[in-house]
Order: C-alpha cells, then sequence, then structure tokens
C-alpha cells in the first residue's frame, strides 16, 4: 500500500500441515448398527478433494432401502437408548466428545481435503466446536427436567438428520449431540461432497461402544435425504441447508406429525456506523463474509455503511483483503480455501458476472489462483442496493456487497428488508444504539461489534424464512424433546 | 304491547374500527330453538387481507410497549370484561350455554386475561438466558413477538375461545387475527367491543366472523403472516395448513389443540412461547485488569 | 514538525479490545518456515535497538555492548548489524566513539526518562545535550501525568518542543503504554504524538512491568496507518521491551506487514527496542543454517 513497496519481502513460505497419520479408507459404506454394511444396489459415489479434484475415497449412495434399513435399526435402539439412565446417555457424549479431542488432527486435516476449508479454521473452529458440543450436550441429558419448568420431557423417537457441507463435522455434532442427549436415536445424512468426517466419527462412534443402532449413517445425494424425510416411521426431521429444500420438506411431511426444525438460508445486514471502533469493524466484516469461503449461512454478506466514513471503511477493506492468502486448505496461512464444489463455483461464478452486468463496481486483490481445483478470489462489490439480485439472493460465497445509509431508521429497514432473518451485525460504539439496534434486527443471532462467533451454550437459528428452531444451548433442546 | 327490545348489530372489527364485510355477505348461525342469532358478517379474504395490513401496521408500536404496560392493558381487559359479565353471561346462554356454564366461562375468560397479563413482564425471565460462551463475549438470548399471528378458534366456548387464543399471542408483543367459531360467534364480537375500550391499540387485536375454512387458504398462504395457531379439529385443514404455511416458513402451531379450554392445564406460558422467537446477541466483553496478564 | 502543524488532531476512533485480540490471534496463528523465517530473523536484527538503561550503566559497559552490536556472532560476519545502540545521554560520546563508521545509530533516551517526571526546560536541555553529544536518535517519553490529567495540549506541545530540540536527530515518542491504561488512550496516546511531529511511536520505557505487547502495537500501528491514509506520510514504530524470543519477533514482523504493508519492514520504519532478543535470534539462525538446537554458551553475551 505504502510508497516505493518492494513487491516480495517477507512472503509467507509454504507451511503445509502434514497428511501422515491420517487414515482414509479407500471405500465407506453405509453405517448401521454400528457395522459397516454394503449399500442394497451397491452404488458408490466419489469423494474428491474440492482443492485437486483427487479422489478421497469411494461413499456408499443409500437408496430407500438401504434408509429403511437404517430406519429400522434406530427404532429398535430406540427404547433401550431412551431408557438407559440419563447419566449414562450423558458419558457416552463425553466418551465421543474426548475421542474427537484427541483425534483432533486427524479430523481437521480430512475436513480441509474433503470439504476445502483452510486448515486454520477447520483445526481451530470446526473440531474443537464439535468436541465441545458433545461435551456441552452431555451434561444436558441427566438434566433434561431442569430446562423446561413445569413440563414433563420426553424424547421424540427416530430423528432424521440432514446435514450441508460447509461444516460437515460441526453440523453433525449439532444434530446428534441434543438427539441424543435428550434419548432419540438417530439416521444422519451427511452432504454428499463432504461425507468423511461423519463416517470418521462412525470409527468414533464405534470405539466409544455406543450401543447399536442409536447412530446410524447413511450417505448419498438428495434422494437418499428424500428417502429419510418421508420415511414412515421416522418421528423428527433435523435439517440445515437451502431454504428451497427446506420448504420442500414442509411439504412433504405435511399431515404425518413429524416434528421438523430447518436451519435455512440467510442473507445477513453487517451495519457499520461512523462511531464505531472502525479497524476492528474492518476485521469483522472480512471475517463476517470470508470466512469459510462465504459458505456460511449466516455469513454477512449485505454490508451497509454508513455514509460518512464508506471511503475509509472500503479503503481498509481492500487492503485487507490484499493480505489474505488464497491457496492449499492445508497450508496453515491459508486464508481463503477452495470452493466446496464445482457446482458451487459455477453458482458463485454466475452471481459475479450477474453483479458485474447491474453495473456493481467489482474488486477482487491480486491473486494467484491454483490451476486445478475450484477457487474463487474474495470479492467486493461496491455501488449496490437492495434492488440488486446480489443483493438479495444467498450467493454462499466469498462475494460481499457494499451498500451505504445516511440514518439509523433508514438502515433498520433496509436491513431487514428479506426474506431471511439468520444474523446480523451492528458495529457501533454507542451502547444504546446497540442495544436499540439489536433489537429491532429481525434475526436469530445478532453480533454487535463482532461477528461470526458459536458456542454450544449460545442458540443458533433463524427468523423468517431462514427457518425455525434453535441449536444449541437451553433452547436447542426443545427440538429433540415432546413436553406435556 | 310492550317494548320493542333494540337488536344488537355485530360487525368485523378490523384495525380499531368496526366495518362491515367487505364483501356484503352474511350468515345467520342459529340458536338452540333454530332461531337465527343474528345476521354475522361472512368475512372475505379481503377482510383478512385487511386485517393483516392492520395488524402488521400495529406490530411496532405493541410489541415496542413496555411489558409492564401490556400487562396493564391485559389487565384492563379483564376489568372491563368483569363490568359487562351480565351481557356476556347471556349471550352465552344465547348460543347454547347452561346458566352454570355459562357463569363459569366468563370466569374462566376473565381469569385467563389475568393470567397472560402475569405473564407479560415475566415471561422472558423464565424462558431467556445469559449463555456462558467460551470466549469474552456477553451472550443473551431472549424471546421476541414473531410479528402477525392468526388464531382460528374452536366452535365451543364463544367467549373463552378467542380469549385464550388472544391473550397469550398479544402478551409478547404480537399482534393477531382471530377467526370465531363460526357457530358461536357473537361473543368475539362482543369481546371486540369490550377490546376496544381497554386501550388496546387499534389493529393488535382484529375479529373476524365467517367460515375458517374458507378463509384458511388465504391465512396460509399469506406472505405478510408470521404464525398460525390452529385450534380446529379438522385433520385435512390442518394437513393443509402445514403445506400452504411453506410458502413463507411461518409458524404454524397446534399446541394446547390437545387440551380442552377448561382444563385446569391449559394455562401455561409455554403457549405464549409457542409464538415468540428466541434471538441470541453477542458483544465483545474487555479483559483488562485480569491477574497479570496485560492486554 | 513543520509538515504536521496545521493538522488539527482528529478525534481518537475508539479501539474495541476483543477485536484486537481476534486479530491478533490471526497474526499469530500464521506459519512463519523457510526461507521467510530466514528472511525474517535476519530483518529482526536489522531492526534491533540493542539497550542498556541501567543506573549501574559505566563506559567499559557500554563499550562492551558496542563490541556486541558490531560483531553479534563471530562465526557468521555476513549477518546484518542492528540499527543503533540505546543508551543514557550521559554515555551517547561513548556509544558514538565505538560505533564511528560502522553505520550504526547511537539512540539516546532523554526527556528525564523513564518517569520525565521534570520540567520542560529540563527536558529540553537534557535532548540538546544528548543531541550535541552526538546521538542520531532520541527516544523521549511523553508526560503520563499531564496525559493522565487530560492535559493533552501540554503534551502536545511538549512533543513538538522535544522535536525542535531534536533538529536532526529523529524522534522517537516513548508512550509507556503500559502506564496510560485501556487501548483506547493508547490510541489517543499515538495520535497526539504522531501529530506533534513523532518520527516514530514507541511503546515503553521497558522499567515498568508492562512492556510491549501484540495488541498494544497494533493499536499503534493502526494510528500510524490512519496517519498515512490521510497524509502519505510515513511514521515508525518500535515496540519495546519484552520482546525476547525470535518467534514473538517474528510475529511483530507479520503484524507490520499486514497492518502498513512491506514499506515498514524495513529498519528505517521499524524498531525492536530490546536487550537479549538478538541471542534468540541468533540461535534460531543457527538452528536454521545447521540444523540442530543451541546452546547458549555458544553465543556472547555483552
Amino acid at each position: 500500500m505504502a510508497k516505493d513497496n518492494k513487491k516480495g519481502i517477507f512472503e509467507y513460505s509454504a507451511a503445509p500441515e502434514s497428511t501422515g497419520h491420517i487414515s482414509i479408507k479407500e471405500q465407506y459404506d453405509l453405517f448401521i448398527n454400528n457395522q459397516w454394511v454394503k449399500p442394497q444396489q451397491g452404488k458408490y459415489f466419489d469423494s474428491i478433494n474440492p482443492s485437486n479434484e483427487n479422489k478421497l475415497a469411494s461413499v456408499a449412495r443409500a437408496n430407500d432401502k438401504d434408509v429403511d434399513k437404517a430406519v429400522k435399526a434406530a427404532r429398535k435402539a430406540f427404547p433401550t437408548w431412551a431408557k438407559l439412565p440419563a447419566k449414562e446417555r450423558g458419558k457416552y457424549l463425553y466418551r465421543i466428545a474426548r475421542i474427537i479431542q484427541e483425534k483432533s488432527r486427524e479430523f481437521a486435516v480430512i475436513e480441509s481435503m474433503d470439504g476445502g476449508k483452510p486448515i486454520r479454521e477447520s483445526r481451530d473452529v470446526d473440531i474443537p466446536l464439535a468436541a465441545a458440543h458433545f461435551f456441552y450436550l452431555g451434561g444436558w441429558a441427566d438434566k433434561l427436567e431442569y430446562a423446561f419448568p413445569g413440563q414433563n420431557v420426553e424424547p421424540l423417537g427416530v430423528a432424521g438428520q440432514i446435514i450441508p457441507w460447509n461444516f460437515p463435522l460441526l453440523m453433525a455434532a449439532w444434530k446428534l449431540a441434543p438427539a441424543l442427549a435428550c434419548g432419540n436415536t438417530v439416521v444422519l445424512k451427511p452432504a454428499e461432497t463432504t461425507s468423511l468426517t461423519a463416517l470418521k466419527l462412525a470409527e468414533v462412534i464405534q470405539e466409544a461402544e455406543l450401543p447399536e443402532g442409536v447412530v446410524n449413517i447413511v450417505t448419498g445425494e438428495g434422494d437418499t435425504g428424500a428417502a429419510l424425510v418421508n420415511h414412515p416411521d421416522v418421528n423428527k426431521i433435523a435439517f440445515t441447508g437451502s431454504t428451497d429444500v427446506g420448504k420442500l420438506i414442509q411439504r412433504s411431511i405435511a399431515g404425518t406429525g413429524k416434528k421438523a426444525t430447518l436451519e435455512l438460508g440467510g442473507k445477513a445486514a453487517n451495519i457499520i456506523f461512523e462511531d464505531a471502533a472502525i479497524n476492528q469493524a474492518v476485521e469483522g466484516i472480512i471475517n463476517g463474509i470470508y470466512f469459510n469461503q462465504g459458505h456460511v449461512c449466516c455469513a454477512g454478506s449485505r454490508l451497509f455503511v454508513q455514509e460518512s466514513v464508506v471511503d475509509e471503511v472500503i479503503l481498509k477493506l481492500k487492503q485487507r483483503m490484499g493480505n489474505l492468502v488464497l491457496g492449499d486448505p492445508l497450508d496453515k496461512n491459508t486464508d481463503i480455501g477452495a470452493i466446496n464444489s464445482k457446482g458451487q463455483l459455477q453458482t458463485i461464478k454466475k452471481y459475479l458476472e450477474i453483479g458485474k452486468k447491474d453495473g456493481l463496481e467489482m474488486f477482487q486483490p491480486k491473486l494467484t489462483i491454483p490451476k486445478k481445483g475450484f477457487w474463487c478470489a474474495p470479492t467486493l462489490f461496491t455501488g449496490a442496493a437492495q434492488s440488486h439480485q446480489i443483493v438479495q439472493e444467498e450467493i454462499f460465497g466469498p462475494v460481499l456487497a457494499v451498500q451505504t445509509f445516511r440514518t439509523i431508521e433508514e438502515v433498520i429497514q433496509k436491513a431487514n428488508n428479506t426474506p431471511y432473518g439468520l444474523s446480523a451485525g451492528v458495529w457501533t460504539d454507542k451502547g444504546s444504539k446497540i442495544f436499540n439496534l439489536t433489537s429491532k434486527m429481525r434475526a436469530g443471532v445478532v453480533w454487535a461489534n463482532t461477528y461470526n462467533k458459536f458456542d454450544p451454550t449460545s442458540p443458533f437459528g433463524g427468523y423468517k424464512e431462514s427457518g425455525y428452531g434453535r441449536e444449541g444451548g437451553v433452547h436447542g433442546l426443545e427440538a429433540y424433546l415432546k413436553l406435556s | 304491547m310492550g317494548r320493542l327490545k333494540v337488536l344488537k348489530t355485530y360487525k368485523l372489527y378490523i384495525g380499531g374500527a368496526f366495518p362491515r364485510t367487505e364483501s356484503g355477505r352474511y350468515y345467520q348461525p342459529k340458536a338452540e330453538d333454530e332461531k337465527p342469532m343474528a345476521n354475522m358478517c361472512l368475512a372475505s379474504r379481503k377482510d383478512f387481507r385487511n386485517s393483516v395490513v392492520a395488524a402488521r401496521k400495529a406490530v411496532a408500536g405493541w410489541s415496542g410497549r413496555t411489558a409492564y404496560n401490556r400487562s396493564q392493558i391485559l389487565y384492563r381487559i379483564a376489568e372491563m370484561l368483569e363490568n359487562n359479565r351480565a351481557h356476556f353471561e347471556e349471550e352465552l346462554i344465547l348460543q347454547g350455554s347452561s346458566k352454570e356454564e355459562a357463569t363459569a366461562e366468563v370466569d374462566a375468560s376473565i381469569d385467563r386475561w389475568v393470567y397472560y397479563a402475569g405473564w407479560c413482564d415475566k415471561y422472558t425471565q423464565i424462558f431467556g438466558s445469559v449463555n456462558p460462551v467460551a470466549s469474552s463475549h456477553f451472550n443473551f438470548s431472549t424471546l421476541e413477538a414473531m410479528g402477525v399471528v392468526a388464531g382460528i378458534c374452536p366452535e365451543d366456548h364463544a367467549l373463552l375461545g378467542p380469549t385464550s387464543i388472544l391473550a397469550p399471542i398479544i402478551a409478547s408483543g404480537n399482534t393477531a387475527i382471530v377467526v370465531a367459531s363460526k357457530s358461536r360467534p357473537l361473543s368475539s364480537i362482543s369481546l371486540a367491543e369490550v377490546l376496544n375500550n381497554s386501550d388496546v391499540p387499534g389493529g393488535v387485536i382484529n375479529i373476524l366472523t365467517g367460515d375458517a375454512q374458507e378463509l384458511l387458504p388465504h391465512i396460509g398462504a399469506h406472505m405478510d403472516v408470521n404464525a398460525v395457531w390452529y385450534l380446529g379439529n379438522d385433520a385435512a385443514a390442518w394437513k393443509q395448513l402445514q403445506v400452504d404455511a411453506a410458502g413463507n416458513l411461518k409458524r404454524i402451531s397446534d399446541i394446547n389443540s390437545d387440551k380442552g379450554l377448561m382444563d385446569a392445564g391449559w394455562e401455561t406460558p409455554y403457549v405464549l412461547k409457542a409464538f415468540t422467537e428466541v434471538k441470541t446477541t453477542w458483544h465483545p466483553i474487555e479483559v483488562i485488569g485480569a491477574s497479570g496478564s496485560g492486554y | 514538525m513543520d509538515k504536521h502543524k496545521f493538522l488539527e488532531l482528529p478525534k481518537s476512533p475508539p479501539v474495541d479490545q476483543v477485536g484486537v485480540g481476534d486479530r491478533i490471534n490471526r497474526v499469530q496463528s500464521r506459519s512463519i518456515k523457510k526461507s521467510t523465517k530466514m528472511e525474517g530473523l535476519e530483518m529482526v536484527l536489522s531492526m534491533i535497538d540493542l539497550t542498556t538503561l541501567e543506573g549501574q550503566d559505566t563506559v567499559n559497559k557500554v563499550r562492551q555492548l558496542c563490541a556486541k552490536a558490531k560483531r553479534l556472532h563471530e562465526p557468521y560476519p555476513d549477518l546484518p548489524a542492528v540499527a543503533a545502540v540505546c543508551v543514557y545521554p550521559s554515555m551517547v560520546a561513548v556509544a558514538k566513539k565505538e560505533l564511528k563508521n560502522t553505520g550504526i545509530n547511537v539512540a539516546s533516551v532523554a526527556t528525564a526518562f523513564p518517569s520525565g517526571q521534570t520540567l520542560l526546560d529540563i527536558k529540553l536541555d537534557d535532548v540538546r545535550f544528548a543531541v550535541d553529544s552526538g546521538a542520531d536518535e532520541i527516544d523521549m517519553v511523553i508526560s503520563r501525568g499531564k496525559f493522565l490529567q487530560g492535559e493533552y495540549n501540554y503534551v502536545f506541545d511538549e512533543i513538538a518542543a522535544v522535536k525542535e530540540a531534536c533538529n536532526k536527530a529523529r524522534l522517537k515518542v516513548i508512550l509507556e503504554t503500559g502506564e496510560i491504561g485501556n487501548l483506547d488512550s493508547i490510541r489517543k496516546a499515538s495520535d497526539i504524538a504522531i501529530y506533534a511531529g513523532a518520527d516514530f511511536i514507541k511503546t515503553s520505557t521497558g522499567k515498568i512491568g508492562k512492556a510491549a505487547t501484540l495488541p498494544v502495537t497494533c493499536v499503534m500501528l493502526e494510528a500510524i496507518r490512519d496517519y498515512y491514509f490521510k497524509t502519505g506520510t510515513q511514521v515508525g514504530m518500535k515496540p519495546a521491551g519484552g520482546i525476547s524470543n525470535a518467534k514473538l519477533a517474528l510475529q511483530y514482523l507479520v503484524l507490520v506487514k499486514e497492518t502498513l504493508g512491506d514499506a515498514w519492514l524495513d529498519k528505517q520504519w521499524f524498531r525492536f527496542g530490546a536487550s537479549s532478543l538478538a541471542n534468540d535470534v541468533l540461535k534460531q539462525i543457527a538452528k536454521q543454517k545447521s540444523g540442530s538446537y543451541q546452546s547458549g554458551d555458544y553465543f556472547s553475551i555483552d
């Protein structure tokens, strides 16, 4: 940024995390009754590393008969699991938490290989938080009656859980831990591009000696998920994914009495006022949109900057973006890893074209994009308005659209001017303004002077078309219990 | 010949006013003796639409009131009901209740308003939490109103039905639209008259009479309704509502549909909770002066 | 101070301490390996102000320190020399003589270091004496008492006066961040120092428990960046005290690179005030070259 900026001073050398000491099988079958079971039709699909398109493993493709087998296993296991002394149930969760911690490095490396996320994130966020979720929920198992004063609590039965590809192991933990703590049994379906850490978790479940059938894992694509949703003996559907699929699920289970929780899309407003700690806000904006390549449902993808500071904020954003390292997800210095799949990259590129066509100004820092694999440079669009398509639709990529605003009233209206309501961010140094803004945001999670923080004790979930139900905290338990 | 009684006209209650249905339609619910009780408005989907507009407009103001103030207004409703109990008892008897039943239902209705008046400034204390996150942040979860909530009254209990739906819905700051019992609609509109004299701002409560089955598809599909509470007993309608609600993922609930309105266990704060959203807020906590760590 | 004179001191922006901490976590997670590490270690050596500031300093002690400055490690004669030797005013002439024709600067603390608790005239005399004795650089302390009393104009004017007294010597302004409170105050003091004419801003005297930290340095670098964005003028940064190992020093370089850019990765704009850092860096260099972990017995102490 400075004058006479000599190129190439103190450039970070490659610092790849070793892939030794990890084990990935060549082929993964379905995990039913604590056994590896061949899929009925004998079909498998490839799981690839999105950073170099190399095949990592073959993964079984479950059809409706396989799903039925898994649901039957879960059903059979349910009465015993539900009646197990709650303390003992909790201890299984603690065991799982500890084993994940012990194998955290292996999990982190596989997560980054399979999904493309930087090892810094899988190592420092995904895996520790996954373990923390099991640890937190393990403690709830024998204390559930304190969570709902005046109510009797009972497990629901068999939970069908469908998880996304953006935080594979963490989402598995968010789903499994509360379901198990509350006494349910589970059939879990990982996302097709990122099944491997869930299958490694199956090995943890075996190692923890969880009773057979309590957790079953069926891999596959959308039809596998649909078979799970439509299975008549499933009592509960928990889904994290797109709003379109969420609506489809609600329609397909209508009238069945199945309970559902949906954690869907988002298009969060991140609002920065002129009195904010701007330097920290810039860092928060960067973390809000470029964390996990923007593959985050709560990503702060709509930035609202008060007009009086817009030049400063954009200048600083661009400078900070210039420091982001894009490349090998296993490199410890990587900030921006690979886009999760070819399909997702095409979606993101489509939006970049739309943004340009709509006349917005696009900025990307100068970066070397690797030849193989799926990549998208961090992107900033300025001159955006609520009417632009890239502002209205969830892109699920590293793309930030910047709008300016003049007054508090205006920005509250515009921030809420979306069918989504998962999260929001507010940056100001003034306490009373913070509480005004956070209470006016129609969103389930509001970060004030911070962004993209997660914790097992903190409920997560949306308003409006971002879905319903909460995961995490005491409020997350309700999704897996019948109260009476 | 004695004095000719002046009959009451029953209209809709929308946005703090008592309009006739825009459709001009009416129907005649029959009393026990098969005589028409009144010419009731047969509300149309446009009446419902107008109600949503009124209810939406009222959300910001009502949810922005202090909990204490909402509590006082709910209690005021109870006071006004008590004051008018003779009329309500008479009307319930007309709609088929015995004298004893009418008295009991009015008692229960008044007490239900008092019960939820009491919850207005307490439920967030019961259901909210401060969450001990493992980082230097203050993190709390509280409950917020969803916005516009529609309710379908059960057919029985002409007064206790709308009371039981309205009280918990508005206690948290939602605004409401209820569709009255088709066969016993009189008390709903009389209740509206009480509400209109009870400091409830216009638009916070809207009451329609007519055919819930006719309105339900429009309620389910309306994109500006945040939630629907179904206390009817038509499985097909309930299923269709779940399908229609997927359009904007409005929240739908049949909480307490398995309980009688007069049951002792009906009153819980969980019905109130069912029409709130959990919001979680994070803020950094500065760490200075911790033992020897400097900054 | 000419170029600063007409700039109004702006209201300092607030600083969020937890946000700064998040940023520092990112900086510390950078993995500095292989050629980058070697490059960084040599750069650290070139940026060190080798320091002795003791009541017990003697002529011979200062001479010994200068000997170390000139030949950091005999087996590696190609290593860069340190940037400067930092001493009390009374020792400037000694150091100047020892370092003649070496390219190593002599820096002197002044202005009633370390407390700064005396009159302005005495401080100015202190500065002039050091400059007249040959100091290339003056490390002054701000009046923390006045700062904490809210007398910001006094602090500003005092720095401006010292800058004038420095003549051609470059002025480093020590904020003594451990004494002036939280990060907001540190930001404010940084702005005052920069706008009053500091060539460098410096964290600490090294005489109290709380010395330089990455978060404090981050905030000071942000002040330098904001000034640069506004004026196009570079100001230097010197964290001092508490930086005694190579790994931490490399993290400072990452912070500088990512906050200010490569132009600041030069002894002209960045310094470490340290006495024991050099030997740890030398050990790391030896480790990189030989592959073996090192013992202190093989590295000279002066």
